[in-house]
């Protein structure tokens, strides 16, 4: 029997789909098994923040940005209050400082145990997920102790923190940290020793660090090809001058690389946990900043879980900014994953995808085309019928 | 319905639909935190599989479809055909405040609301996001309903 000549498939993936906890559409064109090209649709929770902020106050604002993503609000949330005091000139006391820096260490902890669970549970490694959720629980309610809340924890307001420890938080913090220690050691040993796990991630889904500089990855997956790129270490910010880390790498770029840099990075922030808790300085948790914001412009960089954090604040000087940009990490690597898939098998896309530990809801941001006649505004009815003859084809 | 084998029938359908119900979950637009309390839901500690309950991929296997988010404009036709592909009877639970009155993003201008102006919905569950012990009393307000 003649073979076809071409038996090439469009498989699409998404938006509603059990591997994806998000809306997001990916198409994988395969020859046989073996993906050969990959596009990325992304839009599905855009929900044009950045415009709602400019209507609302700096204060109220605060509460927008931390529901940018649910996993690092925290993050989130400092990178826009850091922002404004530095647009205000306010510093905010060290007590207040060493406090942010706790919270996003354990935000830090929680965003890399939720990635280890899916990721494993993409892989097909059930027992994993479940082991690994059921510890990231112990990080969850530290959370709660210290915040009153599992999720969006609102620990900062301007110029300073409004949550505060205490000597017996100072315990719980400690014996939780200990636990999950000792749990880490456990699952550092399971991916890097299981023999099936590694099968579905050594020599998987390679990024060399050149193809990671060209593609411009940042956080865990950059790390884990090389860059010596952390925030936290190339700019410190809130506590991190006062409590420094020691940045993790690793060569290989390969999914088992990622998966050991998030487990390191866990230990690291461990250590920090315990050493902020116990040396944290004394003193107010908040100072006095004012309602207007002077007027200016400013870029403000955090470390998110995922990589580099990107605010650009602009104020005229009234109680609302004037613009607020947010440049999130899932962003930058989602390239890094359409070039890494092509040449893999289809069964390892969702592991490749969740390698990058992406994050839909942070992601998705508006473009402004510039059209053929010089056009550059659309409104929203020529955009959707654009984007839908563009998806048509 | 006086037959006495279709009133049989419709018992062992209600003891079945209220003991397994299995569930999808969409997200149109929410932050995250709600998909990750939902997501807790189904490991140790919660452990809603005890109750019966799944989380199902394709929503034609589903009864009860978990809503977080606001609905974007670019999620709304998604979730309608959602909606729409699930087999009757189904439900909707609506999880988060965001999927309550639109939350924080009400008048962002890509956001059309809350759930229910698209699609009915049976149970709301507040908060922001809920515990994941909300979100299993939720549904169990759900199941309750259903009994006779």
């Amino acid at each position: 029997m003649p073979r076809q000549k071409s038996e090439r498939f469009i498989v699409p993936i998404g938006p509603q789909h059990p591997a994806l906890k998000e809306p997001g559409h990916f198409e994988f064109t395969v020859e046989g098994e073996v993906v050969t090209n990959a596009t990325a649709r992304l839009g599905f929770v855009h929900r044009g923040m950045e415009k709602g902020a400019e209507s609302r106050t700096w204060t109220q604002d605060l509460y927008l940005m931390e529901r940018v993503c649910g996993i690092c609000s925290h993050v989130h949330s400092m990178a826009f209050v850091l922002g404004v005091e530095k647009l205000a000139n306010v510093q905010a006391p060290p007590r207040a400082q060493a406090i942010r820096e706790l919270v996003a260490e354990l935000e830090r902890i929680h965003s890399h145990i939720l990635w280890l669970g899916v990721a494993a549970h993409e892989g097909g490694f059930d027992t994993l997920f479940m082991f690994s959720w059921r510890d990231r629980e112990t990080v969850m309610d530290l959370l709660e102790t210290i915040s009153g809340n599992r999720v969006n924890y609102s620990a900062n307001v301007l110029g300073g923190v409004k949550v505060d420890i205490n000597e017996r938080q100072k315990d719980e913090l400690l014996r939780g940290m200990d636990f999950l220690e000792e749990r880490t050691r456990h699952y550092l040993k399971v991916v890097t020793e299981d023999d099936t796990f590694l099968g579905r991630t050594r020599n998987i889904g390679v990024m060399t660090f050149e193809e990671a500089t060209r593609l411009g990855a940042i956080g865990p997956t950059g790390r884990a090809s090389g860059l010596l790129r952390d925030v936290r270490m190339d700019s410190p910010y809130a506590g991190y001058p006062d409590f420094p880390i020691q940045i993790v790498t690793a060569k290989a770029g390969d999914l088992e690389a990622r998966f050991v840099v998030r487990i390191k990075e866990l230990f690291e922030s461990y250590r920090l946990v315990r050493e902020i808790v116990e040396k944290i300085p004394s003193g107010d948790l908040t100072t006095k900043i004012p309602r207007r914001i002077p007027e200016g412009e400013t870029v403000s960089r955090v470390e998110a879980p995922r990589g580099e954090l990107f605010y650009y604040i602009k104020s005229n000087g009234t109680d609302r900014p004037e613009r607020v940009k947010v440049r999130t990490p899932s962003l930058c690597n989602c390239a890094s994953v359409l070039t890494t898939a092509i040449g893999h098998k289809l069964a390892d896309m969702p592991m490749i995808l969740a390698g990058i530990d992406p994050c839909f809801s942070c992601n998705d941001r508006m473009v402004v085309l510039n059209g053929p006649a010089g056009q550059s505004l659309w409104d929203w009815e020529k955009l959707r019928q654009y984007g839908i003859e563009y998806y048509k084809k | 319905m006086n037959n006495p084998i279709q009133n049989v029938m419709e018992k062992i359908k209600t003891w079945a639909r209220t003991n397994s119900p299995w569930a999808i979950h969409f997200n149109s637009g929410s932050c995250n935190g709600c998909d990750i309390e939902i997501l807790a839901t189904l490991t140790p500690r919660y452990d809603v599989e005890r109750f019966g309950i799944k989380l199902q991929g394709s929503p034609r296997h589903a009864d009860v479809l978990i809503c977080t988010g606001p609905v974007t404009l670019q999620a709304r036709d998604r979730l309608v055909r959602i909606y729409e592909q699930m087999p009757e009877p189904k439900f909707v639970v609506a999880v988060g405040s965001c999927s309550i009155s639109g939350g924080v993003f009400d008048g962002c201008y890509n956001v059309v609301g809350d759930i229910s102006e698209v699609i009915p919905v049976n149970v709301y569950v507040p908060g922001c996001p809920p515990r994941p012990e909300a979100i299993i009393y939720g549904i169990e307000q759900l199941l309750k309903t259903l009994q006779p």
